[in-house]
């Protein structure tokens, strides 16, 4: 996955969504930006698999020493699969966010809420603000 | 971090900026929280030097020759009879013996000759306390000043802080014992030294004139670096003084917690005296009020301000701050619980957001400095 490739929301999750045997699939993540911003992370709640979500909805959350931050689901759908290994090396989170740092698979069941999402580009000027 | 143009600004603001400071707003002043991780700034204090600009706290002095006499009328712990350079602990109540601050109060020479007063008082606090005093002052020879505006106050904190500083002070900072202080030189300047902190470590300090901080700050900078010193901001002063069991005004005190609930016993001088208070106080001793207690948790996910504390099915509490401690790498709390399970050992859990998690109840401190 590459950056260039993801939709971002103003909670700074990321998801790539590619379509798959005619079902839309979305792998969610949180940038690198908001995980620096962050910093000292301790703990993650992960996502619950079979959960039914809807986009803007919280479904986990991360927690550095300053504070705990909500994680909120960028898309509607179902979540089908967890980085359950994730919590035990947060380190991913910043390092490789789009790889080993994945956070959630989720079946889109509402592709409208994708249209609010942004792009890489005006993701990247929304923190440059 | 956008910080609004009113907010109020140290001498170091453009010292923050230009090194990485990530500026927040906090009791009205913009300040750092950090300018690595707070984590990294957190055992750079424990190990070797901390450095802090605490510029924002306020700081009052109390000429004229009823100044020791006022300042008795009005703080929990017995100002009367301190010697010129000591420094104490103190809190200021209301009449219902409710919690207005948590102060530092000084007894220092003057340049020409006899002795005064001064006062550090928490950032948020600073107009409440000077109106407090300004309320009282009535028949009393007393000259009050604040002083917060003409002089910036870092602190220096962390084992090798004396060390460092002690070459660069034209009086030996080490034979301080611990809450004296003196007026001396540093780097040439004209500052006033203290061994005190709230962070646990040994440390000082320094109160000096706008002008001359930034060049004392740099050359703490310049000189401190090899020895492991790095610039810390509000956000490990915060996990630096919870470990060490220190009170923060708005979490473990405030004016709905009576003085005796605090467990500040030694800033509390009841023998022979009275203050705005005392009776109130006394009265509260007798009662059965929650006690500020110790929480340590097991894994990772720490209960912060607000998580309720139960035993069983029962509150019994609630915790008013709380963190993920570096040093002990475990979630740990302040909480006031009812005296029934505030004794250490006390198995409890504490709701995080909707799940229970374990919690024991523990001596406080949490964090002690080995002894030199």
């Amino acid at each position: 996955m590459k950056p260039e490739d993801c939709l971002y929301s103003e909670t700074h999750e990321w998801v790539f969504v590619e379509n798959r045997n005619g079902e839309t699939l979305g792998t969610v993540g949180i940038s690198k930006f908001a995980i620096d911003q962050l910093t000292d992370l301790v703990y993650m709640e992960l996502p619950q698999v079979g959960q039914d979500v809807a986009a803007g909805e919280e479904f986990g959350e991360v927690e550095s020493v300053k504070a705990v931050s909500p994680l909120y689901s960028p898309v509607s759908g179902v979540v089908t699969e967890v980085n359950a290994d994730l919590p035990n090396r947060l380190e991913s989170l910043g390092d490789d966010p789009y790889e080993t740092g994945w956070i959630a698979k989720l079946k889109i069941s509402d592709s409208a809420p994708l249209a609010k999402l942004m792009d890489f580009k005006t993701y990247q000027a929304q923190c440059q603000n | 971090m956008e910080t609004s143009e009113t907010l109020l600004e140290t001498p170091l603001g453009g010292w923050h900026a230009a090194h990485g400071g990530r500026m927040v707003e906090f009791a009205g002043w913009s300040m750092p929280i950090q300018y690595s991780t707070i984590i990294e700034e957190h055992q750079a204090t424990r190990r070797a030097i901390g450095l802090f600009d605490v510029s924002h706290m306020g700081r009052f002095v109390f000429l004229g020759k009823d100044a020791e006499m006022f300042l008795e009328g009005l703080t929990t712990r017995r100002i009367a009879g301190m010697h010129v350079g000591q420094i104490r602990y103190s809190l200021l109540t209301n009449a219902q013996g409710m919690i207005l601050d948590d102060i530092l109060v000084y007894r220092l020479a003057r340049a020409g000759g006899g002795d005064f007063f001064a006062m550090v008082v928490n950032a948020g606090n600073r107009n409440k306390v000077k109106n407090w005093i300004l309320q009282h002052q009535a028949g009393f020879d007393l000259g009050f000043e604040d002083r917060t505006f003409d002089s910036a106050m870092i602190a220096v904190q962390g084992p090798r802080a004396l060390p460092l500083i002690a070459p660069h002070c034209r009086d030996e900072p080490l034979s301080l014992t611990y809450y004296t202080g003196f007026r001396t030189e540093l780097f040439g300047a004209e500052v006033l030294l203290s061994r005190t902190g709230y962070t646990g470590e040994d440390g000082c300090e320094i109160v000096g004139p706008n002008e001359d901080v930034v060049a004392i700050w740099e050359r703490l900078v310049e000189l401190g670096t090899p020895e492991g010193l790095r610039p810390a901001g509000l956000g490990c002063r915060d996990t630096l003084r919870l470990e060490a069991a220190m009170p923060l005004y708005g979490h473990e005190l405030s004016d709905a917690i009576s003085a005796a609930q605090t467990g500040l016993d030694f800033a509390i001088h009841l023998k022979n005296r009275q203050f705005v208070g005392r009776e109130s106080i006394v009265a509260a001793r007798k009662m059965v009020l929650p006690r500020r207690v110790g929480l340590q948790l097991e894994g990772r996910r720490a209960a912060r301000e607000g998580a309720t504390v139960f035993r069983g099915t029962t509150p019994v509490g609630g915790v008013t701050s709380g963190g993920f401690s570096p040093t002990l790498e475990r979630p740990i709390a302040m909480a006031y619980l009812e005296p029934t399970v505030a004794e250490p050992g006390t198995a409890l859990e504490v709701d995080i957001r909707g799940t229970r998690h374990h919690a024991v109840v523990t001596p406080l401190p949490f964090y002690q400095r080995p002894n030199p």
